[in-house]
């Protein structure tokens, strides 16, 4: 019976991104077999219908890699950009239009590499974007390359001798830079992907859902970390919830993933902030 | 209209005025010398309208939110320089490819690099043609005085709406920071183009068929038609395509869809060229000089004349072989090291001399300078 009833649950779960899926679009997708980045899709489907959002005021917004590729295949406003630039277009979107839900799917070489001025100057303004960052710690795209979040000493393509860099903590930079809601989680974490991917929706001001996904295609076979299976195993494993991780110390919290809310912080909204200055120009004249 | 008021008005203001006039209500951008006077314009006057002001981190951001604007339904605008304009040409080349209407100004000052910033020039003649990588067909135009300023940014975003194409206004130092008198326009007076939205149903909507015309109504985002946009080569629906024909057509409709209407876009002063053996042709600030010493030279009894293009691109290939066709020689006088000769030499037949006057040392050209030159041809 038990058994019946979850996949019942399922099958409506896959319904409802069935019918986000854009009519026209020829499928497959580009992702390889295994792929985070079908996930994350699914949950921001899950978490938008749940909303009650129409279709018609949703803008997803990215930049370029696998995970910008994201946008196509869903039936919103759509706007695939240039290489970092997401956050400059959706800041246009959302200005021009600020009743409607601006969401910027992004990776981690995207928002933090070639688009990390966008990215901290987005936080800064604290406009009400949601930017939902999947970090595989790579370029999958362009055959495996180190990013800003590929750790020290891992390897890739062009860190064929481990890498000699630090990392960004994407977390750590939002909120530095002035992120209002900050929230971590990953590719196996899926009710509380969407629960967290709805709340940085409903949540005025910007917002970064940081997902941790597998590359299995580059970082993990270049870092002998198995297949996706074993990698998303990994996320599983070492996954610790941010009220367990409080008491626990920096050693303890060494290469485990701290998941759920990391940051939330009350303050103005920039376009909120300049309609009053119309509102009161206005009223000047 | 005699007795409109007049008003002292900066370069970069009437630039403004001409934008909130043709319906600009965003802008974005970066502070640069010579055109921060167009940003500091737009923030102090777009908020007394409804219309919204940003700040950007750089100018790539500032052109990235200006296609997002626009994409949300708002006449969009941008103001820089060289360098500037160097870095927005990566998301520029987005709106060509994505055919989004949006203005473009550049204030023209030395480069390379930084070059001259507070010095007058036309050395990114060929960078509003050729700015982005890939191929497209550009549209630039180009005041020479204050009130032209207003009237050119007017066309400005016409164009770019009759089109669905970025369109680049070249400005430069001398035209920027020039104070004239001028009368604003009475709303009316001048034509504003509003975006052709679709009348079909959402379902039939096909953001970029192709057609004969080349264009496509735009709906904003938010208006049910939810299309997808992307800087890839795409079909007509705008996924991304790696087909050769759907290329073909998509790269064929970016050129053909301004080449084949290039009498929508050509703007020229002629003066004196009905028997003119000898002809300048100049833009901008440059054409001040060349009207002042052509009408000297006819005083004297040269028979010369001037071609002043409003529109530097696309090129008017026709108009200038045809008003030059009693012409034994052509003098092209501009603020670089010589780009316009190139196209002017390309169209003229090979029975017609051409010769270059050129200045780049972040002075302007003087009538006398352009009097040697006639002196030294004849």
């Amino acid at each position: 019976m038990e058994v019946a009833a979850k996949e019942t649950d399922s099958k409506q779960r896959s319904d409802v991104v069935l019918q986000y899926l854009r009519p026209k679009k020829k499928f497959p997708s580009v992702w390889c077999a295994g792929c985070g980045n079908g996930i994350v899709m699914g949950a921001l489907v899950r978490a938008i219908d749940k909303m009650g959002l129409s279709r018609d005021e949703v803008v997803l917004v990215s930049g370029i890699g696998c995970t910008s590729r994201l946008p196509v295949y869903l039936d919103f406003n759509s706007l695939h950009t240039t290489h970092g630039r997401a956050l400059s277009f959706a800041t246009g979107v959302k200005f021009a239009r600020p009743d409607m839900k601006v969401i910027v799917i992004t990776g981690d070489g995207d928002a933090l590499a070639i688009g990390g001025n966008h990215f901290i100057h987005a936080c800064r303004r604290n406009i009400d974007i949601t930017t939902i960052l999947i970090n595989n710690y790579i370029y999958g795209m362009t055959g495996g390359q180190g990013s800003p979040t590929t750790p020290s000493g891992a390897h890739s393509t062009t860190t064929p001798y481990g890498n000699v860099e630090k990392h960004f903590d994407p977390c750590e930079l939002a909120k530095a830079a002035g992120a209002s809601y900050v929230a971590r989680t990953t590719v196996v974490h899926i009710p509380q992907m969407e629960k967290t991917i709805a709340a940085a929706i409903e949540h005025r001001g910007f917002s970064l859902v940081e997902v941790m996904s597998n590359c299995h295609t580059y970082y993990g076979r270049l870092n002998r970390q198995g297949d996706a299976v074993a990698m998303l195993k990994n996320f599983k494993e070492n996954s610790i919830m941010t009220g367990k991780a409080k008491s626990m110390t920096e050693e303890q919290l060494k290469d485990k993933f701290v998941i759920g809310l990391l940051h939330q912080a009350d303050k103005t909204e920039f376009c909120e902030e300049y309609q009053k200055v119309i509102d009161a120009c206005q009223k000047r004249k | 209209m005699a007795d409109r008021e007049r008003r002292l008005l900066l370069g970069n203001m009437a630039c403004v005025h001409g934008a909130i006039y043709a319906g600009m209500r965003f802008f974005a951008g970066y502070p640069i010398t010579p055109s921060t006077e167009i940003a500091e314009g737009c923030a102090r006057e777009l908020p007394r309208i409804g219309g919204r002001f940003i700040q950007m981190e750089d100018e790539i951001a500032s052109m990235g939110a200006v296609v997002g604007a626009s994409v949300a339904g708002l006449k969009s605008m941008t103001a820089t320089s060289g360098p500037g304009y160097s870095l927005l040409v990566e998301n520029l080349g987005y709106a060509y490819m994505t055919e989004t209407p949006c203005v473009v100004v550049n204030v023209q000052r030395g480069g390379p690099s930084t070059g001259l910033p507070t010095k007058v020039s036309q050395s990114d003649t060929m960078q509003a043609r050729w700015g982005p990588h890939g191929d497209f067909t550009a549209i630039a135009v180009a005041p020479s005085t204050v009130a032209d300023t207003v009237t050119e940014t007017i066309r400005a975003f016409n164009l770019a709406e009759r089109f669905r194409t970025p369109v680049t206004i070249l400005m430069d130092e001398v035209i920027g920071h020039m104070r004239e008198m001028v009368a604003l326009p009475e709303p009316g007076e001048y034509e504003v183009v509003e975006r052709e939205k679709p009348t079909c149903a959402p379902k039939d909507y096909v953001r970029f068929a192709d057609s004969e015309r080349g264009v496509n109504p735009i709906p904003a985002f938010g208006e049910g038609y939810r299309y997808y946009i992307t800087g890839l080569t795409h079909d007509p629906v705008g996924f991304p395509t790696n087909r050769p024909d759907e290329i073909a057509v998509k790269l064929g409709k970016l050129r053909r869809k301004i080449d084949n209407y290039r009498s929508e876009t050509v703007k020229l002063r002629v003066e004196h060229m009905d028997d003119a053996k000898i002809a300048f042709v100049s833009y901008g600030s440059v054409s001040r000089a060349a009207l002042l010493a052509v009408s000297l030279a006819r005083q004297a009894g040269v028979k010369v004349g001037s071609v002043q293009l409003y529109t530097v691109w696309p090129f008017p290939d026709d108009q200038i072989r045809e008003l030059c066709r009693t012409c034994t020689d052509v003098i092209v006088a501009e603020l670089n090291m010589g780009q316009l000769i190139h196209e002017v030499r390309r169209v003229l037949p090979g029975d017609v001399r051409t010769h270059s006057l050129l200045r780049y040392d972040g002075e302007i050209l003087t009538p006398v300078q352009l009097l040697e030159k006639l002196e030294e041809v004849l």
